[in-house]
């Protein structure tokens, strides 16, 4: 195990190599005079070959890189080119609120996809089944900026029960973590409900209940805990869908996190804060799926990695 | 005499069969699509947006980007069947000419990842070696970036507006298809007949058109169904965060974020084009789900 760990860990370093060329390369491949596009237009001649110089630009691309690279390595990803300060200072203060969404709305979508397929599984080809399935259709195919929209009418304006925005109470993260977390849940719901399907299909089920062994304990002992393992692949995956998805979602609920600062950025053209913001995000991103990878073999005893 | 008779016959028997079996392969799909209640609700979900985007000029009374100052925020009555906006701008009209952008974002966006992954999935999977471990390592790097963030970043460094958003959303579904191409495409490479084909001297090109190609086919359609539904929220997403089509230009997720702030006395402005929004996904999302059913050979 700890040997497959660190040849995973190996096979990731080119990957990352590779995210921090393309990550680098984003400034190069701005149409254009990437400075002039950073100053939009509006700078002098002057401030463009002092921002050229700040940024290295005028120095050989595999400098650039190298330095780059250097500086990343240990967490500097240069300065903001509209507030002066240090991306990473700025991505430091908004990263706890984008985990602490991310982290509420994996919680949200595992619990309520589970629910569902297993209801699903158990009650498979009756009304419980049909509804599930048609919800976590409708769940896939709503656009979150819009189902938020949907929440914050009729549990802020109408009901008067939860905070619209911000991130000032606990209840502040309901609103956005069951947004977010709902597509994600509709995914597990039907992954859960064909692997649940699958496993009480088996014999070691038949055998299980042929001893005797209360439905119960069937399902928790055998059912669930088999049916569970191709479950925890498609949550790494999820993790994607919930790190993009929370730059819409932070927007809908102005949620002080990473994806209102990329979008600002967007907006200002912020070249080095975009460049920060997404080599954290493919990092993060990269290292669940590991982590995810790893867990497989912990909870399936079938697994062993050589 | 007799039996060269015979052997003609026969030839021309198998003949005439051969496009006979090969149309009630086709037909045996399509009446399964007919069946399935899911598939045939998302077709008439889809020809319904679709048509009122195709009638647009006919459906609607009013010029979409036009501002009638003085019917502002009117809720839904027989002169604007789906209310006006803060712009005093039928939202009927809106709707009906946003689905013609926010539809062709997604198709097009599909058509690129397409293009695009579908002869790197075909090369990977049947060149097999090095030319497969050079396209899966490219893809590794593409997947290490969360398939939406990436599509910001691409925004990000050429600027917003749709032709960009089309790119963008292309360019990030490019790993999916191309896993799924070479994954059907080293299953249907270890089949006789593409051995056969190998022996009697075909050459990569023809194998791969002729037989590999078409056997790959049904996963294909069914993922290019489902990726339009994906494509399309990617596509409305960014139109909401400002990235996509600009004002004033009528686009379903443009549509939602600036009805957004009228929320509380016009709730019309934004739940309708993000009505339409989940109707046209749902539709595809379905019709891609019985696709999948009525094609899939283990499920019959």
């Amino acid at each position: 195990m700890q040997r497959y760990a660190a040849q995973r860990l190996l096979q990731l370093a080119p990957v990352l190599v590779s995210v921090s060329v393309l990550v680098f390369l984003m400034v190069h491949l701005v149409p254009g005079d990437p400075v002039q596009v950073m100053l939009q237009d509006y700078g002098t001649p002057a401030q463009a070959a002092a921002l050229r110089h700040t940024l290295g630009l005028d120095r050989p691309l595999a400098v650039q890189y190298g330095v780059f690279a250097w500086r990343a390595l240990h967490g500097d990803f240069g300065r903001s080119i509209r507030s002066g300060r240090p991306v990473s200072g700025e991505i430091a203060l908004r990263l706890p609120y984008t985990l602490q969404l991310t982290a509420a709305s994996m919680v949200v979508a595992i619990a309520l996809g589970l629910v569902l397929g297993m209801i699903a599984a158990l009650q498979h080809r009756r009304l419980p089944d049909y509804a599930a399935m048609v919800a976590a259709l409708a769940g896939i195919s709503l656009p979150s900026f819009w189902f938020g929209l949907v929440l914050i009418l009729i549990f802020s304006y109408y009901l008067r029960w939860l905070p619209a925005a911000g991130a000032d109470t606990p209840g502040s993260l309901i609103l956005p973590a069951v947004t977010l977390g709902t597509s994600a849940a509709s995914i597990i719901a039907r992954l859960s409900r064909s692997s649940l399907l699958e496993v009480l299909r088996q014999e070691f089920i038949r055998t299980a209940r042929a001893k005797g062994m209360r439905e119960w304990r069937v399902l928790y002992r055998h059912g669930l805990r088999n049916a569970l393992i191709p479950v925890l692949s498609i949550i790494g995956l999820q993790v994607a869908g919930l790190l993009g998805g929370a730059v819409i979602v932070e927007t809908v609920f102005g949620w002080p996190g990473l994806g209102r600062l990329a979008i600002d950025a967007i907006f200002n053209r912020d070249i080095p804060m975009i460049q920060g913001i997404v080599l954290v995000a493919a990092t993060i991103f990269v290292a669940v799926n590991l982590a995810i990878d790893l867990l497989y073999a912990l909870v399936d005893p079938r697994i062993r990695y050589s | 005499m007799l039996s060269s008779t015979r052997e003609s016959d026969t030839v021309e028997a198998r003949a005439a069969a051969r496009p006979a079996r090969a149309r009630s392969h086709g037909a045996i799909g399509l009446r399964r699509v007919a069946r399935h209640r899911g598939a045939t609700l998302g077709i008439v979900l889809v020809a319904g947006l679709l048509l009122l985007s195709l009638l647009a000029p006919y459906v609607s009374r009013y010029d979409p980007a036009e501002p009638h100052f003085g019917a502002r925020l009117e809720p839904p009555t027989a002169a604007y069947p789906l209310g006006t906006d803060s712009y005093g701008r039928d939202v009927l009209s809106r709707v009906a000419y946003g689905g013609r952008i926010s539809l062709v974002v997604g198709a097009v966006s599909v058509v690129v990842s397409f293009v695009v992954g579908l002869p790197l999935g075909v090369a990977a999977g049947y060149a097999g070696g090095r030319i497969d471990d050079l396209i899966m390592r490219i893809i590794d790097v593409w997947l290490a970036f969360p398939e939406l963030l990436l599509a910001i970043g691409i925004v990000a460094v050429l600027g917003p507006g749709l032709h960009n958003v089309m790119l963008a959303i292309g360019i990030s579904g490019v790993p999916g298809v191309c896993r799924l191409v070479r994954g059907n495409v080293l299953a249907v490479k270890e089949e006789s007949y593409v051995e056969v084909a190998c022996a009697v001297g075909g050459t990569a090109m023809h194998i791969v058109r002729a037989h590999v190609l078409p056997n790959v086919l049904a996963p294909v359609v069914v993922l290019l169904t489902l990726r339009l539904g994906t494509a399309i929220l990617a596509g409305v997403g960014l139109s909401f965060l400002g990235l996509g089509v600009q004002p004033p230009a009528p686009e379903w997720g443009a549509m939602v974020a600036e009805g957004r702030t009228y929320l509380q006395q016009a709730w019309w402005v934004s739940t309708i084009p993000g009505a339409a929004i989940f109707l046209s996904v749902m539709g595809f999302n379905m019709f891609g789900d019985g696709l999948r059913d009525a094609l899939d050979p283990r499920l019959h």
